[in-house]
């Protein structure tokens, strides 16, 4: 490998994937088929490698992701041959578990904590490994590589395991569960990076292509059945890459051409907008994903 | 690129969180919505200069009490180096998180108030930074705006340090930099108002050559797992999956194969390493790698490999220097979960000697208990055979953690005297 850097960050993730399928009895992987968990499946097949990845992938289906993802999410699991679980925010407010927002900033966004932590009882996953970067937040720049949850999910910084040496730490209680985050260390630029070496394939949304959008306070987001369009929004189409995937009704799109690995990477690069800038549901208050986070988010 | 991972400590106030926010400002290593971050504040504050310490306060809690409680991990790169910085809290009470953050790191960054001198924290830093053997310490002696500028000032702390590295004997690569994160000074641009500091920025001498004591250490390997597989073609593959904990290993190496009370010494050769389909020759220290050997010797999970030549020692007992980390203290006779690598087994405390006062130079006190955030001599006995190395010869083969039994928690991390 060229890259020095990023063999060390490997090296971490792999020690921290393999420590998670030694330590817990049942963990699974959290796929969306974004970039960060396409990297974290690709690090899941380098740790196991003869054998296959010893656990399953799970996906909280919001119902409100791009086409594109979901079927390169599909596509993925099947060539790495490992079962797929699938659970849907829809199914979750149909049994009124979790209530749809209302107006035109209505996301689904944060009502996946409600149907992931039915999934993690369903389950009885007592580990689930997530795609989540340092870089990323303020808050997730706090979390260890092994988060305890409670039963019900929540996050209580002031309880963190000191994580000297990484020597992990995963015993639990009955009911109590771990998130793992094997890329906590990796950066935006690693990740490109890294699919850049590896040759990883992406959905097709990440890179430059033309799409119908509605602006809405000056950031383009995809244009929808899912979003509640109001009359100030404009429609506009251009040719333009996600920078971030998560649902279409709060990420927004840059407008660029850029069309290769190596043109997304360069870009971002000399961008000096962050990543989770695009985020609309981070921009809600200053503290929304630690918030979201205390409740049991990812 | 060279990864390297920095710690940065201080006490209450000192301005530690604003001279990482100068360090990123000044690197251009601000995203445009930590830019517009900056300004608000700054502006809700009223200040003249921009409250870079923003950037790293990521709780809620922090931001209220203006203060930080856990180690945030910040990110940046320069056109030759790529850094992660363990932003750790200065208060008495979070050193067990000072110890985490800089147990990684290769350097650390000890912040100094130029009006109050050293104080109790900064003795506490430097001892751990020493404990921890870290490769070098950079002493940022901050707000020197405070003090005029002052040369004099700046001299008398110096002496004070050099005091405090002298009298606990530390053999470690150390810096003094007088610098204003509030005003930008010799963090990264060198200062107009200190023509009589000619030496390097702090920028500067995260930049320079590392110091890589390239000594050689012995082969160890803790494995993780044992892969069997059929899979992908193979043919009852049989991998020992785990890390090269220290020095090499090559195929057609001697190895000797130690696990639990196993007291003999299996040999066996080394067949082949593997990581991913890549069959490579030499595996180095830090490498996730799978290693087939040519024995079918029984092996497991906590097994670990050393070379022949030398050979990991089995411990029935062990001396060490503990970090407590947990609000239950620890007390002799109490058991515990030993951890290291993948090995895990009950450790028994057998006699606690005393507690270092990191203020008052290798002195130290005659105990029975020991504390949070108390830094203490204490003997265990061990449930199965060790393999440690000290961890003065070989850092990632002589610390580990301890675990409490009933609540699950990391309560404190050891080093192996």
């Amino acid at each position: 490998m060229k890259n020095k850097h990023l063999r060390e960050l490997e090296n971490e993730s792999i020690y921290i994937l393999r420590e998670v399928a030694a330590q817990f009895k049942k963990p699974v992987l959290l796929f969306s088929g974004g970039k960060d968990s396409i990297v974290m499946a690709r690090l899941a097949q380098k740790a196991f490698y003869p054998s296959k990845i010893p656990f399953s992938f799970m996906h909280i289906d919001t119902g409100h992701n791009f086409p594109e993802t979901i079927e390169f999410r599909d596509q993925i699991v099947k060539e790495l041959d490992v079962e797929l679980i699938v659970r849907y925010v829809q199914d979750s407010i149909d049994q009124n578990k979790a209530q749809e927002e209302s107006g035109k900033y209505a996301s689904r966004n944060a009502l996946q904590t409600v149907t992931l932590l039915d999934a993690i009882e369903e389950f009885g996953f007592d580990a689930c490994l997530g795609g989540a970067r340092r870089d990323e937040e303020k808050s997730r720049a706090k979390e260890r590589i092994f988060s305890v949850r409670d039963d019900f999910g929540q996050w209580d910084y002031k309880r963190q395991r000191p994580e000297p040496f990484q020597i992990l730490n995963g015993r639990i209680n009955f009911g109590e569960n771990v998130r793992a985050f094997p890329i906590s260390n990796w950066t935006e630029e690693d990740i490109w990076t890294y699919i850049l070496q590896e040759g990883l394939e992406l959905p097709s949304v990440y890179f430059a292509h033309k799409r119908k959008l509605v602006k809405r306070e000056g950031a383009h987001i995809a244009h929808s059945d899912f979003l509640n369009i109001v009359e100030s929004d404009e429609i506009e189409e251009h040719i333009v890459r996600f920078r971030t995937v998560g649902d279409m009704t709060c990420t927004a799109a840059f407008i660029s051409e850029a069309d290769t690995v190596e043109k997304v990477l360069y870009e971002n690069m000399q961008s000096k907008h962050s990543e989770r800038g695009a985020r609309i549901d981070d921009k809600r208050s200053e503290s929304a994903l630690e918030d979201r986070k205390k409740g049991g988010y990812f | 690129m060279e990864l390297v991972r920095i710690s940065t400590a201080g006490s209450v106030d000192d301005g530690k969180s604003t001279l990482i926010g100068r360090l990123l400002y000044d690197n251009d290593a601000l995203t445009k919505e930590q830019e517009d971050l900056v300004r608000k504040k700054t502006k809700e504050k009223g200040w003249d200069d921009l409250d870079l310490s923003v950037i790293t306060d990521g709780l809620v809690a922090e931001r209220e009490q203006g203060i930080t409680i856990d180690v945030a991990n910040i990110y940046f790169s320069t056109e030759t180096r790529k850094f992660i910085i363990a932003d750790s809290p200065g208060h008495v009470e979070y050193t067990r998180n000072m110890v985490t953050g800089a147990s990684m790191a290769q350097t650390s960054i000890i912040l100094v108030d130029a009006r109050k001198g050293l104080l109790e924290q900064s003795f506490r830093h430097f001892y751990i930074s020493q404990l921890l053997r870290l490769e070098n310490v950079i002493f940022c002696v901050n707000k020197m705006d405070l003090v005029e500028y002052s040369e004099d000032t700046f001299l008398e702390i110096s002496i004070q340090i050099q005091n405090m590295v002298e009298a606990l004997d530390a053999d470690i690569n150390y810096r003094i930099v007088p610098v204003s994160s509030l005003k930008g000074d010799n963090v990264v641009k060198k200062s107009a108002n200190m023509p009589w500091y000619s030496r390097e920025t702090l920028n500067e001498l995260l930049h320079a050559e590392k110091t890589n004591k390239t000594e050689k250490l012995p082969f160890r390997f803790d494995v993780q797992q044992v892969n069997h597989s059929q899979e992908n073609g193979f043919v009852d593959y049989r991998g020992l999956a785990g890390r090269v904990v220290s020095g090499e290993v090559s195929v057609g190496d001697r190895i000797v194969i130690r696990q639990g009370h196993g007291s003999s010494n299996l040999e066996s050769i080394v067949t082949e390493i593997r990581r991913f389909t890549e069959s490579i020759d030499t595996a180095q220290a830090g490498d996730s790698v799978s290693i087939s050997i040519a024995d079918e010797i029984d092996i497991s999970r906590g097994g670990v490999l050393s070379s022949k030549e030398n050979l990991v020692e089995a411990q029935s007992s062990i001396s060490t220097t503990v970090v407590w980390m947990d609000e239950s203290g620890g007390q002799a006779g109490a058991k515990y979960l030993l951890k290291v690598g993948s090995r895990e087994f009950p450790i028994k405390v057998e006699a606690i000697h005393s507690k270092v006062d990191p203020t008052k130079a290798n002195q130290s006190f005659d105990v029975n208990t020991i504390e949070i955030n108390d830094i203490s001599k204490v003997d265990l006995r061990l449930s199965q055979s060790g393999y440690f190395d000290s961890y003065l010869d070989n850092k990632n083969n002589g610390a580990f953690i301890l675990i409490d039994l009933q609540s699950n928690n990391t309560v404190a991390l050891g080093f192996v005297d």
